[in-house]
């Protein structure tokens, strides 16, 4: 007992303060363009690859911008549009999973098919696709990320609402006169959000991830807008006599992802625990 | 298929030559492997009456209950209820039969989400055919917690914090919420505690009369089914084999399967021991 | 005499407690009774009333950093509280054999039934793999099981409760316990499984002189098979009496309660009409 008490404070120890470096960072993306000492964007040749000095506290980069204000405002773009993603893919996940789950039969086999199809093809290669089609930008990528996640987000949620459709109180409630959109609504949607806010969690570092390594590759922000990955692949350049410009952003994006992923581990964890 | 309605006396519930086979055919496999679950049973169940079905785990009892609530169509065969067939009845008609036919699981825990409160979980078949304001709603609820032995204070409780029994009379209050004329009892009294079961059992008598309900009491135990049930039917691998008016039909039957089950049944008192001789301390 | 046998299990002052977040909560106290050999010790109470928790510290399965168990158990004059985890694997199942209320949880399904058989003789004596199975074999002809041979090359889902349950048992009997413990054995059964399981019980013990503990919430059961009853109600013993005192002159309210709320069909009655 006492142990399982001391696991269940030593996770929550971690949810607090993922939640705080969270917190923080979304305040950094409302709040950028009061924190960021100078223009995101203007260039100002005779200031490049400048070190670190009162005015531009982290340096400049090859076109003589701010990098401690470019990476604030790549926080705006690789956190908003992680957001999007997610709750894209969450809604559309949810809306399929549960009409095949609780449909079944042919609508269930097709709907399940289709997703089946789009996972075998890798995100990658979708992104691709897409940019061959319109050409590279930030919209075909995330238009290319939400195609492939919502997939899983459909499949966990069919998963779930089969395993509920089976249980009693379901057939009790349909005996007591209730709509399909009413069992829907007050027996399925209650049972499933929580497992889902705990995998979205882990999902969230997914597609910042994949979002900045498509800008890395330079398919998806175009210069000049600051985005993480990109700024990575502008620095690169400048590895040997400027190493930090690559640094920075890197360092940022781990701390994102790592912080996400431990939100996640720990609530599910903690998730685990609550339900016996 | 038309309405029809059945004139001369009416029995509450009428199932005429139901079968039923669940279809399990696969993907890869040419095979049928459908099983039979139901052959050509027929039956009815008198108002105000209690029928006993009996029957071993496997002998189609929970399918012939799924049937005629209304929730497994069977492949052959009718149900009438009140004189409509609820399979083919208009959408009104089934919706009022609907309110008419209600259900107590033997899985307390199973039978109610685990998210919602006594209150809520009372109130759902209300909310669903009645037009309560709120408060008439709440003292509704009261006064269904009330008849099956809870209390105001359990309102705002959550399955998990009533015990199985306890957990059970919320079951029965939420199918005696919209007085209904039927009620199935898949096994419910079956997983719990011998004073509980007997206490529950008690308390459907006791509504039995109130109310003038009709019970399908589905169980495998003939005890439990002896104390409440007025006639009996016996299934046994799909078929129902007996149909008996009273207990001594029951008992004078000589079918193997209800001898089986009769001699199933153990002492008593030590004194009538058959398993072991009696006062046998080695 | 009867009383000058000495008992096979002794329990004196058994005391348990949890540990919670406000300190220690009782869950069972004073518990003293002992079983001779081949007796049929019966445990009855209303579910909640400690007997489960009585069965599991006999067989020390509780995690010791969050119990305190006092008081002595001893069997055949060994102690087994405070006994190793080591020490007590190998009492467990060898010398004490438990069989519980569903007996899907005892066996793997990915095994056959003869191989966990086998591996479960194997581990607690010295046979061969070939020697192990005509052991099975044996006691499974010696206690009625119909065709031993195909039951050892059945998966667990194959069979049904019942089956599984009495398999179990015989399981149980191979390896010679001096006790065996069953908590609960029939209540998940139907009548017709119920009486076979007992009738089985009953045949390990009067063909091996096993002294048995059946743990019930139903009377008939004790009924049937005992010799002496335990009642037990809010983790205290509250009558201990032999079976036929116990049915015609129960003491305690609770044995009146037990004895008089039982759903009955009084058989009495009805093996006398039976009978004319």
């Amino acid at each position: 007992m006492s142990a399982k008490f001391r696991d269940i404070l030593k996770s929550q120890k971690v949810i607090v303060l993922c939640s705080l470096i969270l917190c923080g960072l979304f305040l950094i993306t409302i709040l950028a363009p009061w924190l960021a000492p100078n223009d995101p964007v203007l260039v100002n040749l005779a200031h490049k690859l400048e070190p670190p000095s009162f005015h531009y506290p982290l340096g400049t980069d090859h076109l003589g911008r701010c990098t401690l204000s470019r990476i604030l405002y790549a926080a705006r773009i690789s956190l908003g549009y992680a957001m999007l993603i997610f709750i894209s893919a969450l809604s559309i996940g949810l809306i399929i999973g549960m009409i095949a789950g609780y449909k079944g039969g042919w609508v269930d086999q097709l709907l399940m098919r289709f997703g089946d199809g789009l996972m075998a093809i890798p995100s990658l290669l979708f992104v691709l696709g897409f940019v061959g089609i319109w050409g590279a930008g930030l919209k075909q990528v995330i238009l290319g990320l939400i195609l492939v996640q919502w997939v899983y987000y459909a499949r966990v949620i069919r998963g779930m609402v089969l395993s509920l459709k089976e249980q009693n109180y379901i057939t009790a409630a349909r005996i007591s006169g209730s709509s399909s959109w009413t069992i829907m609504k007050k027996h399925i949607i209650p049972n499933v959000l929580p497992p889902l806010a705990v995998m979205g969690t882990l999902e969230m570092g997914w597609a910042i991830m994949n979002l900045s390594s498509m800008s890395f590759l330079g398919l998806g922000v175009q210069p000049p807008t600051p985005e993480w990955g990109a700024m990575i692949h502008e620095g690169k350049s400048y590895i040997r006599t400027n190493p930090t410009l690559m640094l920075y952003p890197g360092l940022m994006i781990m701390l994102v992802v790592i912080t996400f992923n431990l939100l996640g581990e720990a609530l599910s964890e903690r998730f685990g625990v609550k339900r016996r | 298929m038309t309405v029809r309605k059945v004139v001369k006396p009416m029995s509450l519930l009428q199932v005429k030559e139901v079968t039923h086979s669940y279809n399990a055919k696969k993907l890869f496999t040419w095979k049928d492997q459908s099983k039979k679950a139901l052959i050509d049973v027929s039956f009815s169940i008198e108002e105000g009456t209690c029928l006993g079905l009996l029957g071993t785990s496997g002998a189609g009892k929970s399918t012939l209950g799924k049937v005629i609530l209304g929730i497994q169509r069977p492949q052959h065969g009718r149900v009438l209820f009140q004189g409509y067939d609820i399979y083919h009845a208009s959408k009104m008609i089934q919706r009022k039969i609907r309110r008419d036919l209600q259900v107590v699981f033997q899985d307390s825990y199973s039978s109610v989400n685990p998210r919602m409160t006594a209150e809520r979980i009372i109130s759902e078949p209300l909310q669903n055919y009645e037009n309560l304001t709120l408060s008439e709603q709440k003292r509704t609820v009261i006064s269904l917690l009330e008849r099956v032995g809870l209390s105001e204070k359990d309102l705002k409780k959550y399955p998990h914090q009533f015990s199985g029994g306890q957990l059970q009379r919320v079951n029965i209050a939420r199918a005696i919420a919209l007085k209904p004329k039927l009620i199935v009892l898949d096994e419910s009294v079956s997983s719990l505690d011998m004073v509980t079961q007997s206490l529950i059992l008690q308390l459907l008598r006791e509504l039995k009369d109130d109310f003038g309900l009709s019970y399908l009491f589905i169980t495998h135990d003939i005890k439990a089914a002896f104390s409440i049930s007025d006639t009996f039917g016996v299934l046994e691998k799909g078929e129902l084999i007996g149909l008996y008016d009273s207990k001594d039909q029951l008992f004078a039957s000589k079918h193997p399967v209800v001898e089986r089950m009769r001699d199933s049944v153990l002492a008593e008192h030590p004194r009538l021991r058959t398993l072991r001789a009696r006062g046998n301390l080695v | 005499m009867e009383a000058t046998k000495p008992n096979i299990l002794q329990v004196r002052d058994l005391h348990v407690q949890v540990r919670t977040t406000e300190g220690f909560s009782t869950l069972v106290q004073g518990i003293n009774f002992g079983m001779k050999k081949g007796e049929i010790l019966g445990l009855v109470g209303e579910s909640g009333s400690g007997k489960t928790v009585t069965s599991m510290s006999i067989l020390q399965l509780f995690d010791q950093k969050n119990m305190k168990i006092e008081g002595s158990i001893t069997l055949q004059g060994r102690e087994l509280n405070g006994l190793q985890t080591k020490e007590m694997r190998e009492i467990r199942g060898k010398e004490i054999a438990f069989i519980m209320q569903n007996p899907m949880n005892a066996f793997t399904p990915v095994f056959t039934i003869g191989h966990q058989f086998v591996e479960t003789i194997k581990s607690h004596t010295s046979l061969t793999k070939k020697q192990a199975k005509e052991l099975a074999i044996d006691v499974m002809k010696s206690v009625n099981l119909p065709d031993p041979n195909r039951l050892l090359r059945k998966y667990p889902f194959q069979l049904s409760g019942g089956m599984l349950q009495r398999v179990m048992i015989a399981m149980a009997a191979c390896l010679r316990p001096s006790v065996i413990i069953a908590d609960e054995p029939t209540t998940a059964l139907d009548l017709h499984n119920q009486l076979l399981v007992l009738q089985l019980l009953d045949k390990v013990r009067s063909e091996y002189g096993t002294s048995i503990l059946l743990i019930s919430h139903d009377l008939a059961v004790i009924s049937e098979m005992a010799d002496d009853v335990i009642v037990m109600q809010h983790g205290r013993i509250v009558e201990a009496a032999n079976v036929f005192e116990l049915f015609d002159h129960p003491k305690h309210e609770c044995t009146k309660q037990l004895l008089n709320t039982r759903p009955t069909f009084n058989m009495e009655q009805q093996t006398i009409t039976l009978m004319v």
